[in-house]
């Protein structure tokens, strides 16, 4: 046995899988990973792990991991694949994308990504090199994850915001200037299961030692819905009706903060108007909500000294989800709840430094105006959707799929696909984006196995390695973390090395400055005044000082607007919740409540034939997604796809626990185990996504039975929101149960 | 006599798994063994309301991480529990940490 080194570093993407931020230890013998444990050094996790970080080496060194470049060499969906050098791969990919630019224009390759993790910088980086406007989150109906969250907060608060857990202090709970929130709103969203969007699920239960009461808003009963004061058992989809209704009772009885509102909000009267749109009565009919208790809740919120929101993606998912995300907003606005401690504190990436941008700005940023103006005129759905000409950059995911099949107004010839599988995790019609993508001309694709998507449509695949295995960086929000290889597995690249080489072919002059990934990192680091070697000297990881990057009232401090005085930064120096920005791009420029696409108001007919509201999209701890259904440890404690089912729904059915079932609507059918579980409602049944067995075969019509399991084949498109950020109908499609006769599927 | 004990705050428990598989990879336990196990368990109180509750409990398989203990290091499961809700300690003293608490269990153990 040799001596055991152990290496801290930060936990993001591939392995984990997750977004990220946990400060890891790698044990390292003989250049192998031995053992992962957490990193007490390190602020955000404080020496805890999940059970996904605790099995990498099962991950790591798993016998299925594709540690060699391939090419395909059946036809598509055979299985037939043989290994190649990085130099023949990575030039058949400049010779097959560069073919495609050359005839049809760089718009014509669209660049693939799944959930926000850390591919956003890499394949912006890529796309942008290459002259593709086209980046998109593939099958993820409506960017429905998190974009319109940020959108409706770029719009009127200058800024992003989020549930303050103290997370922006280095000495975080122990800091004096923290106080914990006297409420926490956890609005569609079971955090112990979830680390989502730059926060650590658990920080809402270290709040809730401390102190902190919980709301929770949430159709199921979960652990934390039945520790929570308040448990408001929504319909799913009908989150903006709750939002504006709360918003109604907390301006009616004048329990809003009316210094904050005189002195920072711009549009309170319109608001005030929009809101009284929403009595209660009229929510609790929509919501299920009982009245009361949403007047308590609303309440309860407003009089708090200091309260906080953790909010969940299925408000994207609402139709109209920026709508809605502007709706909570308002909440947080009127009461005050802005950047003080235990509130909604200014979430900036640590020190400015981007790793993954997350507005147009940013963008501007990293590649110049005239690019990003450039790429608006071209970027898949900005002609439809104000949205996505002026906010990030995103091409629209339904607008794409369907151009792939029409080739209207230009063709779409190519698919650059990283760590995405799109057939067997996001995509809503997800048979509809399998026969669209199998008409592409090329596809490569970076992943760490084979999955449905590689399966079905790689030509090339390109072997992208795990966290352990890679130099990178990160700054989604704070702290700013690097990330350093230690071990070495086959001959797997990190997604930025990978980018970086592809880059370089398709734009040589521009990407001189940097010779290695290192440099480009170390000028990215530069708002921090250090360098990538710096950052690991420090222990690999950093905080903001005083300043625009740490909390407390910045708008008060002036670190907020680029003129350096008081105020917001938005035209007016307030937060404009008369939102001018959707106005001027031709959207409602107040939020508004839309009633789910499918329900027993809105599609009566439908609904008889399926009664039941399915509910997807939950987290498994165990599971990042479609990952990990490979990984001994993970999969012994969760071995098959479940649906929950309420004990009455499952008389009325005459189904027993454990009966393999089919749930289904007029897409189609899958199969689950049935768990007869109080968690849900009668009329509910809630089912987890991204199933596929990775031990059964791969080679098509298989393709790992995916087609036995990917719920999204039974979930509508396109998205139902009239902005085009929002509405991917995943929590609210109708389904009814079947029992599987004999002979059955 | 149990000289350790680890202490669990029962009313923070999400059973999350972390525990799990936390032992499985310090003592190299394959897929079917582990020194702890979390169970949960769904209810209705004579409110109607339901309640969640999870615990994990401790196994013959658990040797308290001795290998740890002389690195100074605590039980992988009670280092690495997202809630933060485990402790490891002397029985004598977590007895005390224990009547302070509205829900908690305390695992004497002695390995095997």
């Amino acid at each position: 046995m040799g001596k055991i080194d152990v290496y801290p570093t930060t936990a993001w993407s591939a392995g984990t899988g997750c977004h990220g931020g946990c400060g890891q230890n790698l044990f390292v013998e003989d250049g192998k990973l031995v053992k992962v444990e957490g990193n007490e050094d390190h602020p955000w996790n404080q020496g805890r792990s999940c059970p996904r970080a605790l099995a990498m080496t099962q991950y790591v060194y798993h016998e299925d991991r594709i540690t060699q470049p391939q090419i395909r060499v059946g036809e598509r969906g055979e299985g037939k694949f043989e290994p190649i050098s990085w130099d023949e791969a990575l030039d058949i990919c400049e010779e097959r994308m560069g073919k495609i630019r050359d005839e049809h224009g760089a718009e014509s390759v669209i660049f693939v990504q799944g959930t926000g993790r850390d591919i956003g910088g890499p394949i912006t980086f890529l796309a942008y090199s290459y002259g593709s406007p086209n980046w998109v989150q593939l099958g993820l109906s409506g960017h429905s994850c998190y974009t319109p969250r940020l959108g409706a907060m770029k719009t009127t608060l200058g800024e992003f915001a989020v549930a303050d857990c103290s997370q922006f202090l280095e000495k975080r709970y122990e800091d004096p200037e923290w106080e914990a929130p006297e409420y926490i709103i956890v609005w569609g969203q079971n955090p112990p299961n979830t680390c989502p969007d730059g926060f650590y699920g658990p920080w809402i239960v270290d709040c809730m030692q401390r102190g902190s009461k919980i709301i929770s808003v949430d159709p199921r009963n979960t652990w934390m819905s039945t520790r929570a004061e308040y448990h408001l058992q929504i319909r799913p989809g009908t989150d903006g009706a709750l939002a504006l209704g709360m918003l109604n009772i907390i301006i009616e009885e004048e329990i809003y903060d009316k210094d904050f509102v005189e002195k920072w909000v711009d549009g309170f009267d319109a608001i005030k108007e929009r809101a009284a749109e929403y009595p209660v009565d009229k929510v609790a009919a929509i919501t299920e909500i009982p009245a009361a208790d949403i007047q308590a809740t609303a309440r309860a919120y407003a009089n708090a000294k200091q309260a906080a929101i953790q909010w969940g993606v299925p408000i994207d998912m609402c139709p109209d989800g920026t709508a809605v995300a502007h709706a909570i907003s308002c909440l947080w606005t009127v009461t005050g709840n802005i950047d003080i401690p235990g509130g909604q504190v200014i979430a900036k990436p640590a020190f400015g430094v981007t790793a993954y941008p997350f507005s147009s700005e940013e963008l501007i940023e990293l590649y110049g105006k005239d690019l990003i103006t450039r790429m608006n005129e071209k970027r898949i759905g900005a002609d439809v959707y104000p949205m996505y000409k002026h906010f990030r950059g995103w091409a629209s995911p339904d607008v794409t799929i369907e151009q792939i099949e029409t080739g209207d107004p230009y063709p779409i010839k190519g698919a650059w696909i990283q760590t995405a599988n799109v057939i067997g995790g996001q995509a809503a019609r997800a048979k509809f984006h399998y026969d669209a993508m199998k008409k592409l001309d090329f596809v490569a694709i970076v992943d760490l196995f084979h999955n449905p998507t590689t399966m079905a449509l790689a030509d090339i695949i390109l072997p992208a390695a795990t966290f352990p295995e890679k130099n990178s960086f990160r700054s989604w929000w704070t702290p700013m973390d690097s990330i350093k290889k230690r071990v070495q597995v086959g001959e797997c690249r990190s997604d930025w090395e990978i980018n970086f080489e592809l880059a370089k072919r398709f734009n040589p002059e521009g990407l001189q400055r940097w010779a290695t990934v290192i440099d480009y990192f170390d000028e990215r680091m530069e708002p921090s005044g250090m360098t990538f070697e710096d950052l690991e000297a420090k222990g690999g990881w950093a905080m903001s000082p005083e300043g625009p990057g740490r909390p407390y009232r910045r708008y008060e401090k002036g670190y907020l607007r680029a003129d350096g005085k008081p105020g917001f930064n938005t035209p007016s120096g307030k937060v404009e919740i008369y939102n001018k920005s959707f106005e001027e791009w031709g959207m409602d420029p107040l939020p508004f409540y839309t009633e789910p696409p499918q329900s027993e108001a809105s599609t009566p007919d439908l609904f008889k034939k399926y009664p039941l509201v399915m509910i997807t999209g939950a987290r498994s701890n165990l599971f990042f997604h479609s990952e990990h259904r490979q990984i001994p440890w993970l999969r012994e404690k969760e071995p098959d796809p479940t649906v929950e089912i309420h004990p009455d729904t499952a008389k009325e059915y005459n189904i027993y626990d454990g009966e393999w079932v089919h749930l289904e609507n007029d897409m189609g059918h899958i199969k689950r185990k049935a768990v007869i579980s109080l968690k849900v409602k009668p009329n509910h049944v809630q089912t987890l996504h991204g199933w596929f067995k990775p031990e059964a075969e791969g080679a098509e019509p298989n393709l790992f039975n995916v087609w036995d399991y990917q719920v999204n084949q039974i979930i509508p498109g396109p998205q139902a929101s009239k902005s085009g950020f929002g509405g991917g109908q995943y929590k609210t499609t109708l389904v009814r149960l079947a029992k599987i006769t004999e002979g059955g599927a | 006599m149990a000289k350790y004990s680890i202490l669990i705050d029962t009313d923070f428990c999400t059973g999350c798994h972390t525990c799990e598989v936390a032992c499985q990879q310090e003592h190299d336990y394959p897929v079917g063994l582990n020194g702890i196990k979390v169970t949960e368990y769904e209810y209705k109180l004579a409110s109607g309301k339901v309640k969640i509750d999870c615990i994990p409990f401790l196994t013959d398989l658990c040797d308290l991480c001795m290998g740890r203990q002389a690195d100074g290091e605590r039980p992988s499961c009670v280092k690495h529990c997202q809630t933060a809700c485990m402790y490891f300690g002397l029985t004598s003293d977590l007895a005390i940490e224990a009547a302070s608490r509205p829900r908690a269990v305390l695992y004497t153990h002695t390995p095997k």
